[in-house]
């Protein structure tokens, strides 16, 4: 009898026994407990156990990686909805699209927010990149997850690149073929050096990328596999290697003297020790820095649960009430299905390359091969260049110096790339005066390269004066800023039919 | 053991491990070669280049005719019958054809009548075509084979 009752017990305990083998700390009712919950939980560890007040201020971040990251969660919640009707074929492709879009219940709500959310991503990842960059966090010890930021950058670029093709529409093909065909322009290169029908890295990468000599069903497969499986895998393991480096390089960047300028704690502030220790804790040998630190208490931290908590909740609801928003009132677009014998005029890609189509336009290897690369080595460095200490986690540091600089940059990249654009829409460039000068002497020498070799000078001319690598710095990633800001404008607005200047696409010629 | 045994047994443990590092390497770097032929494919899936234009009659003289479903110019001069392609040296769009010879809608490179550069991005000039008759009086335009521009087809 007593095995049965055992057993009747045992019945009875089943939820409650199941339960406990689940979550196996405490129910989370006080901040001790809390904190065991986000240590022990595989999903929750993500967070520190307590984080630095500092860090919850939103002018430290604006929220912006976790607008990132919040966009990247819609964006892989609706790309699997929209799988279940998407059909990978040029024949099916564009049609499953319209069903998408006109029969499949909240079919096309779903693919505007995939939409939107790739528009919003792509613009929170640029500011995150920009709000790092000015509050000087890619310092030491930072630099590799600087490098990371840009790996996911380059990973956010290449799924709204591959998701672009998806559709099979006009825009669609058409913006493929011309990123095709830029991954083929090295060839510029081999011709000139008359060594293409032996060495063609440009044709390589050009068949690799189609699996074809054009783009067709070969390409679109690829473009799937890439969108939906190999591109999301790699950011997630980046996004996580991003996450992960974040903690174990001491949480987000703050200043220095940031326990003096957040003032006394507040009620929230529990202590958790009421003296400073004496001795510091934990595994000192492993874990950077000595945390907690000696003689000094963890006091200017709260803990993450619920402080942090409830900030990335708000941050995830903004995102989603936007990009819900946006897609109540906005249509994604669907031109008319891909036409491989008539090219959209002008044919467009999307905003965020449009700024490098601006300089496609002058030379294709240059504008679309050599400055994306010495743009990106350039991004990758500056940890590595700028080794100078201090005014981390203020914005643009601490005095007058850096917002002149900063101020003197953005004048200057403003002007410089007004100035050549306008040159080059006026006046026209090399080939206009000399209509027999070899390819070669372009590539090197067009508007592009031109600016770009302005603002590096400028940038050494910076180092120089203010004697500060930090400053030099500021100019070529503000100049960078500023360029990208006006080619993509005027590649968005005042480009009209075969890649001319218009004030205004009332101004295109009918045709 | 003396010094030197102990000397030669660390060779040849280094020689081993050096010797293991190698044949993993190459074994890894054979799996990858392996890997990474997969996706260049040795046949390229697409519908034949060649295609036929017309009876040499046909085919205008002094204008520019758009072969209809490809990608191709023909036109015949003095010299005779000639085929340009239609596919911007730049990157790839469509060129239309104008006034004074071809423009490319995509990023504004512009030909003249013979597909040379006269302006705009594109690297070099349209390609010119190998037109040849086939066995039922048709002339024949292969998109795969370039010929120097000014190659023609004589009756």
């Amino acid at each position: 009898m007593e095995a049965w009752k055992e057993y009747v017990a045992g019945v009875k305990a089943v939820p409650r026994s199941v339960w406990d083998s689940l979550v196996r700390h405490g129910a989370p009712v006080t901040d001790r407990s809390r904190m065991e919950a986000v240590f022990q939980n595989l999903f929750l560890h993500i967070h520190p156990t307590r984080v630095h007040r500092w860090s919850l201020r939103w002018s430290s971040t604006l929220g912006l990686g976790l607008i990132c990251a919040a966009s990247f969660v819609l964006l892989v919640a609706t790309g699997v909805l929209l799988m279940f009707y998407y059909k990978p074929s040029t024949l099916l492709a564009y049609q499953s699209i319209q069903d998408i879009h006109f029969v499949v219940p909240s079919g096309r709500f779903i693919r505007n927010i995939h939409r939107w959310g790739a528009h919003l991503m792509v613009i929170a990842v640029i500011f995150h990149m920009a709000r790092v960059f000015y509050t000087s966090s890619y310092k030491t010890p930072r630099e590799m997850n600087w490098v990371f930021g840009l790996v996911l950058l380059v990973l956010t670029l290449g799924l709204s690149f591959s998701g672009y093709l998806l559709p099979w529409d006009q825009l669609a093909y058409w913006a493929t073929t011309i990123g095709a065909n830029i991954a083929q322009s090295p060839k510029e290169l081999t011709d000139a050096a008359g060594v293409t029908r032996y060495f063609d890295p440009g044709g390589v990468q050009k068949t690799l990328l189609l699996g074809s000599r054009s783009v067709g069903e070969e390409a679109l497969i690829r473009f799937y596999v890439l969108h939906v499986m190999v591109l999301p895998l790699l950011m997630l393991l980046f996004l996580g290697l991003h996450f992960w480096r974040i903690r174990k390089d001491g949480g987000l960047s703050r200043p220095e003297d940031a326990d003096e300028r957040l003032g006394p704690a507040g009620e929230e502030v529990l202590p958790v020790f009421t003296q400073a220790p004496k001795k510091s804790y934990g595994l000192m040998a492993v874990v950077r820095g000595t945390s907690p630190s000696v003689g000094r208490g963890p006091e200017n931290t709260v803990p993450a649960w619920p402080h942090l908590m409830t900030a990335e909740a708000a941050v995830f609801m903004l995102t989603l009430s936007v990009t819900v928003a946006l897609s109540w009132f906005f249509d994604a677009p669907l031109k008319e299905m891909a036409n491989p014998l008539i090219p959209e005029n002008p044919a467009k890609a999307p905003w965020y390359f449009l700024g490098l189509q601006e300089i496609v336009s002058f030379s294709a290897f240059a504008g679309g091969v050599l400055l994306p690369m010495i743009t990106l080595l350039g991004l990758g460095l500056i940890p590595y260049l700028d080794r100078e200490p201090g005014g981390v986690g203020h914005w643009l540091g601490k005095g007058e110096r850096p917002k002149r600089v900063f101020l003197e940059s953005a004048a200057f990249g403003l002007g410089a790339v007004i100035g050549i654009e306008a040159f080059a829409v006026r006046v026209g460039w090399l080939r206009n005066w000399v209509p027999e000068i070899p390819q070669i002497v372009i590539t090197f020498l067009n508007p592009g390269t031109l600016l770009t070799f302005l603002y590096v000078a400028f940038s050494v001319h910076i180092i120089r004066r203010e004697n500060s690598t930090r400053m030099g710095g500021i100019a070529i990633f503000t100049c960078f800023l500023a360029g990208f800001l006006v080619l993509t404008l005027i590649g968005t607005y005042f480009r009209g039919p075969n890649w001319g200047f218009y004030w205004s696409p009332s101004d295109w010629p009918v045709h | 053991m003396s010094a030197d045994d102990r000397v030669a047994q660390s060779g040849r443990r280094d020689f081993l491990t050096w010797g293991a590092w190698g044949a993993f390497c190459a074994a890894l770097a054979a799996a990858l070669v392996g890997v990474f032929r997969l996706p260049k494919p040795s046949v390229l899936p697409e519908p034949s280049l060649k295609g036929k234009v017309g009876l040499p009659g046909s085919i205008p003289e002094g204008e520019y005719r758009k072969v209809p479903g490809r990608n191709i110019f023909v036109s015949r001069g003095e010299q005779g019958v000639f085929a340009i392609s239609a596919v911007c040296t730049h990157l790839g769009c469509i060129v239309a054809p104008s006034p004074t010879g071809f423009d490319c809608p995509c990023h504004g490179s512009r030909f003249d009548a013979m597909g040379r550069v006269v302006g705009g991005p594109a690297p070099r000039a349209l390609d010119w075509l190998k037109v040849a008759k086939a066995p039922d009086g048709q002339l024949l335009v292969d998109e795969g084979e370039t010929v120097p521009p000014g190659t023609c087809w004589k009756a």
